[in-house]
């Protein structure tokens, strides 16, 4: 996908989700299963420990859709799951990680 | 003191000291080391089912008939995949539940080694939670806490999923962790609750819609003293069936799909709906924008995703169920509320429910009365699912709270027989009545093995139209009459299958009296099958269509 193509898609209303996690195996299925069992895409996913590594944190980058305030309750309700923060599509995050994805 | 003792034995040991007192399972290659410590058990006792998914279904019934966490084991493979629809059936109806799986050795996973296949990944999204354990010493945190999670909150199924190495491994184990049981859940906040009260107080014509929750939360009293006090007509979901006794003036029976007419009427003229531990599931509601259009909502529920999955409520309230109710009751104020419970009253004189042939022990409304009448409230009355089901939740007088054991969320046929196993195992001192179908029981017929095995008070009435009852009616009424795949061309000769699998069985159809043989079909101990042949023309009447709105009853 080109830059232009990536701005144009930027469009649409996005949201990025802030998901501190247990750090062990299994945590990212069941986080993003929530997700693809609505056949909602998810359209960017970073994730990296924190602190001593016990635990980790999950950026997703996700389209706006109606039912996405019951995916973020899921998404609270599970285990492994210790706080879910939601922020708007222009985040730093995804936005300065530009430079990696062009074509 | 340190005892050195292997995963497996850790595992036994954790089991018994959480007061498991009953496994269910089937053994395997990839869990013989946790078998060979539950042999050397003398706590527990282990009843071998004859398949996985009866095995899950067993456990099921000791959870739904006593309201504790019972546990199912399998091993790898086919054994853990077998056991998976009786772990959905346990997360659609949030019962509390730990299965565990065994796996090959760590050093094998991902190798596609002989009966691996990914239980993990599996099981993600039809439990709670789950667990791969990957050290021995991990057991002693992971066990206590499955039970935790199960039984906390909302329940529902948890799996652990245990590498045969993992079992067999020897530790030193110096000190136990304690039990696992449920944690308190945060309590109703009190200005939501007074403003609920007000809601209530200022309503005309309001509904209190109980949902599993209410049982879930051993909180069937506390609802019906609050309906009480207020004057609330009460409608159940299938899972709340039991809650508030059927013949209470108060109640209204069960909602939606093929609840009464009278029941759907009212909804529809309520003005406020106090739902409590219900998820307005869509056999429920029908058409959920019609569903209470003039009403305001009260939900209190446990679980926060569902305040407002479905219809957005005035007063959201998480909270225990039981906890809210046993606040909420000194706040409401007593009410005669005349004018509403009198149009209660004339609705059911005007839209009764049809129970055609109630007084014929041969027609089906006849035969569940016929059943009910050998009966006390004492009894268990489990189903599988079907039109006997749906015949059995509006005719059969339900009066306890954990009286009734059924499929609700995920509609497992094959649910019924073990599920009725389990709970004469947890409860033997009640009679359990398993009403199935000629579909359902073929599902899991193998499980009349274990019955007999078990010598288990069991008694299956299974209701014959040598047809898949809903399947065939859904085709007569919105598929043009087109009868495909849903008519048996072979019926098995049930009486003799039961006789061969070890249990006694009755044929009303032969019986000069029906009545009389089913009484003493019932009254003789251990398991025996009733077998009952009922007219494959009759349908589950009123019934809203699919997507329709539930004002929009047929043959109602």
């Amino acid at each position: 996908m080109n830059a232009i193509n990536r701005n144009e898609q930027n469009e649409l209303a996005r949201a990025v989700l802030e998901i501190d996690v247990a750090n062990h195996p299994g945590v990212m299925s069941h986080v993003v299963g929530l997700f693809s069992r609505r056949a909602c895409n998810v359209e960017g996913i970073l994730c990296l420990p924190v602190g001593d590594g016990r635990q980790s944190r999950i950026w997703l980058l996700v389209n706006e859709d109606d039912r996405l305030p019951q995916m973020i309750r899921q998404v609270e309700k599970l285990e492994d799951v210790v706080a879910v923060r939601r922020h708007r599509a222009d985040h730093a995050v995804f936005t300065e990680l530009e430079d990696f994805f062009r074509a | 003191m340190t005892e050195t003792l292997t995963g497996a034995q850790i595992t036994v040991r954790l089991l018994e000291r959480q007061g498991i007192r009953i496994v269910t399972g089937y053994p395997g290659g990839a869990i013989l080391p946790i078998y060979d410590a539950l042999g050397q058990s003398t706590a527990i006792r282990h009843v071998l089912a004859r398949h996985e998914q009866g095995a899950g279904f067993i456990a099921q019934g000791m959870a739904r008939a006593t309201g504790e966490v019972a546990v199912c084991m399998a091993s790898s493979g086919p054994g853990a995949t077998n056991l998976l629809t009786a772990i959905a059936d346990a997360k659609l109806d949030s019962i509390p539940l730990v299965a565990i799986t065994g796996q090959v050795p760590k050093a094998m996973i991902g190798t596609d080694a002989f009966q691996e296949v990914d239980t993990y990944g599996l099981s993600i999204p039809i439990t709670k939670h789950n667990f791969l354990v990957s050290s021995t010493e991990e057991l002693l945190e992971v066990i206590p806490r499955a039970f935790a999670i199960a039984a906390s909150g909302r329940p529902g199924p948890v799996l652990i999923d245990i590498p045969k190495d993992v079992q067999s491994r020897a530790i030193e184990v110096a000190e136990w962790p304690a039990a696992g049981c449920a944690l308190p859940a945060p309590a109703a906040p009190s200005v939501q609750l007074e403003q609920a009260a007000a809601m209530i107080a200022a309503a005309e014509r309001p509904i209190f819609y109980l949902g599993g929750g209410v049982i879930h939360a051993n909180a069937a009293n506390l609802a019906v003293d609050l309906a009480e006090k207020a004057n609330l007509p009460t409608v159940m979901t299938l899972m709340a069936l039991g809650a508030m006794p059927v013949d209470h003036p108060l109640s209204l029976g069960m909602l939606g799909m093929h609840g009464a007419p009278y029941t759907n009427l009212a909804l529809d003229e309520c003005d406020l709906l106090i739902a409590v531990g219900a998820r307005f599931d869509d056999r429920a509601t029908g058409k959920v924008a019609a569903f209470c259009p003039q009403a305001k909502i009260i939900h209190i529920d446990i679980d926060p995703a569902e305040l407002d999955k479905i219809k957005s409520a005035h007063i959201g309230i998480v909270a225990d169920v039981g906890e809210a109710l046993q606040r909420l009751l000194p706040l409401v104020s007593e009410n005669p509320r005349n004018r509403w419970v009198d149009r209660i009253n004339a609705l059911k004189t005007a839209h009764p429910q049809p129970l055609p042939d109630l007084d014929n022990p041969r027609s089906h409304f006849g035969l569940i009365r016929s059943v009910a009448a050998c009966l006390d409230d004492e009894a268990v009355i489990a189903t599988d699912v079907g039109q006997h089901q749906m015949w059995v939740s509006q005719a059969y007088p339900l009066r306890r709270a954990r009286q009734w054991l059924t499929s609700g969320g995920l509609g497992t046929m094959g649910f019924g027989v073990p599920a009725a196993i389990g709970a004469a195992l947890a409860q033997p001192q009640r009679t359990v009545v398993c009403f199935t179908g000629d579909g359902s029981i073929l599902m899991n017929i193998q499980e009349l093995v274990t019955a007999a095995e078990q010598q288990v008070n069991v008694k299956i009435v299974l209701m014959n139209n040598a047809v898949l009852g809903l399947v065939h009616q859904q085709q007569t009424l919105f598929y043009g009459q087109r009868l495909f795949a849903s008519e048996f061309q072979a019926m098995p000769d049930f009486i003799g299958v039961a006789r061969a699998l070890g249990i006694a069985a009755v044929d009303l159809d032969q019986a000069a009296d029906p009545c009389a043989a089913l009484q003493e079909a019932i009254a003789r101990p251990g398991p025996c099958l009733i077998h009952a042949g009922i007219d494959a023309a009759q349908k589950v009447y009123p019934m809203v269509p699919p997507g329709a709105a539930n004002r929009d009853m047929i043959g109602a």
